[in-house]
């Protein structure tokens, strides 16, 4: 076949695209670390929870968040006998500095941390327009902060009210799940910071993980499991009361 | 005038393409127009856009590069392993080491780098055992003025291994040493 001037005219700009996938090449995958034999999530033993508030001192610390917002924070709940329904619950800064001293008082009181739920059929993520937020290989729902475009749409999304617009980068951030650690082997820094082993963090694709022997033995619940977002944050012993 | 059925038969298909020329320019632009939006989509889409799904796959690896900021209780337990010793045999065995003296993978990378600043026990261990109704009723909890007075706890308890009879805490050790 002869190459006339029409035929070049259609194959530079063809050549020109397939030479940007040939460019384009294999991404280095990490050493080590192979995102399809995780697949994570987190149990939270409410009984364990002192409401100390190392996890949210830990967490601001490890991951840069800006004063006055919360990758985690911990709730404390004053459920009085005569209304179960409608408990009274604080949380002064996140519970950073911990909670004032509770007088003995009628009904109960315990306290619930709270962070990303690593939901697998995620609310935040079906909203996003652009694709920046997504649930990774290994189950973490995370942020594509030179993608976002800070529209907000996912943090109206989230039914948790887990994900906030950063004040100076003016893009969605929230809990990555210590994402930065977990591949590196490590725990997250909540979870290495807890001083009574109330949160874990959780493989569940690895048979080892003590969490399958945790699920098999407790009542653990999840957060808001009418939404159906497929949370993976468990929490054992989880008052009825807790929305 | 409508040409008939025999008018139609009778022409060859490259004579009724006579005058579509016109057709064909225009297809030939579509095909340019087509080519030139691939080729501007290759551009600006990111190289790993899709890789895994509906976004971009490099944005897992840069996530996955932030900087550690707590060691972890194994890297400290590779140097200071004394304390590692007394821990285990004490009430807080499962208190991991940066839960009290703070995030310290800076001088866990080099030591002589940072000297991490002893936490006050005043402020440390209220913190956790200040009584209050709305702990644990089986986590141990004390009112501090009533309990001691409002002196230090290492007084009386050493942090790593809190029984009272175990004695109180050797002199504090220097920062930065085994």
């Amino acid at each position: 076949m002869t190459m006339t001037r029409r035929h070049l005219l259609i194959l530079l700009p063809a050549a020109a695209v397939a030479w940007k996938y040939v460019e384009a090449g294999t991404p280095e995958d990490a050493p080590n670390y192979q995102m399809t034999e995780h697949w994570w999530s987190m149990l939270i033993d409410i009984p364990k929870c002192i409401g100390c508030g190392n996890c949210v001192r830990a967490c601001a610390t490890e991951n840069d968040v800006p004063e006055g917002y919360f990758r985690t924070w911990v709730e404390r709940y004053h459920v009085s006998d005569w209304h179960m329904t409608t408990p009274e619950v604080i949380s002064p800064d996140g519970g950073k500095e911990g909670f004032p001293v509770a007088k003995e008082d009628e009904g109960k009181y315990f306290f619930v941390p709270k962070m990303c739920n690593q939901c697998a059929d995620s609310p935040c993520t079906q909203v996003c327009p652009v694709g920046a937020t997504f649930v990774s290989p290994d189950g973490v729902v995370l942020v594509d902060q030179k993608y976002c475009l800070g529209c907000g749409y996912c943090v109206q999304a989230c039914p948790y009210g887990c994900r906030y617009l950063h004040p100076t980068k003016h893009v969605a951030d929230k809990c990555t799940l210590c994402y930065h650690r977990i591949t590196k082997g490590l725990t997250t820094a909540c979870c290495e910071a807890c001083p009574t082993g109330a949160r874990k963090l959780a493989d569940l694709k690895n048979p080892n993980d003590p969490i399958h022997e945790f699920l098999k033995a407790h009542a653990v619940q999840v957060l808001k499991p009418q939404m159906a977002t497929g949370a993976k944050v468990f929490y054992n012993g989880l008052d009825g009361s807790v929305r | 005038m409508i040409p008939t059925g025999e008018a139609v038969r009778r022409r060859s298909p490259m004579s009724s393409l006579k005058d579509a020329g016109h057709l064909f320019r225009f297809a030939g632009l579509f095909v340019v127009a087509f080519l030139v939006f691939l080729l501007i989509r290759g551009y600006v889409v990111p190289k790993t856009f899709g890789q895994y799904g509906h976004y971009r796959g490099a944005a897992i690896g840069e996530i996955a590069a932030r900087q550690v900021k707590f060691a972890g209780h194994e890297t400290c337990e590779g140097c200071h392993s004394d304390i590692a010793d007394t821990k285990t045999k004490g009430k807080h065995a499962h208190v991991n080491c940066e839960a009290c003296h703070g995030a310290l993978a800076m001088h866990a990378a080099d030591p002589t780098s940072m000297t991490p600043v002893k936490p006050d026990t005043a402020v440390l261990c209220a913190r956790c055992h200040t009584a209050s109704a709305a702990k644990p009723k089986a986590f141990p909890q004390v009112d501090p003025p009533d309990h001691s007075g409002g002196a230090p706890c290492q007084t009386c308890h050493n942090p790593h291994n809190p029984a009272f009879d175990a004695g109180p805490a050797a002199a504090p050790a220097a920062g930065g040493t085994k």
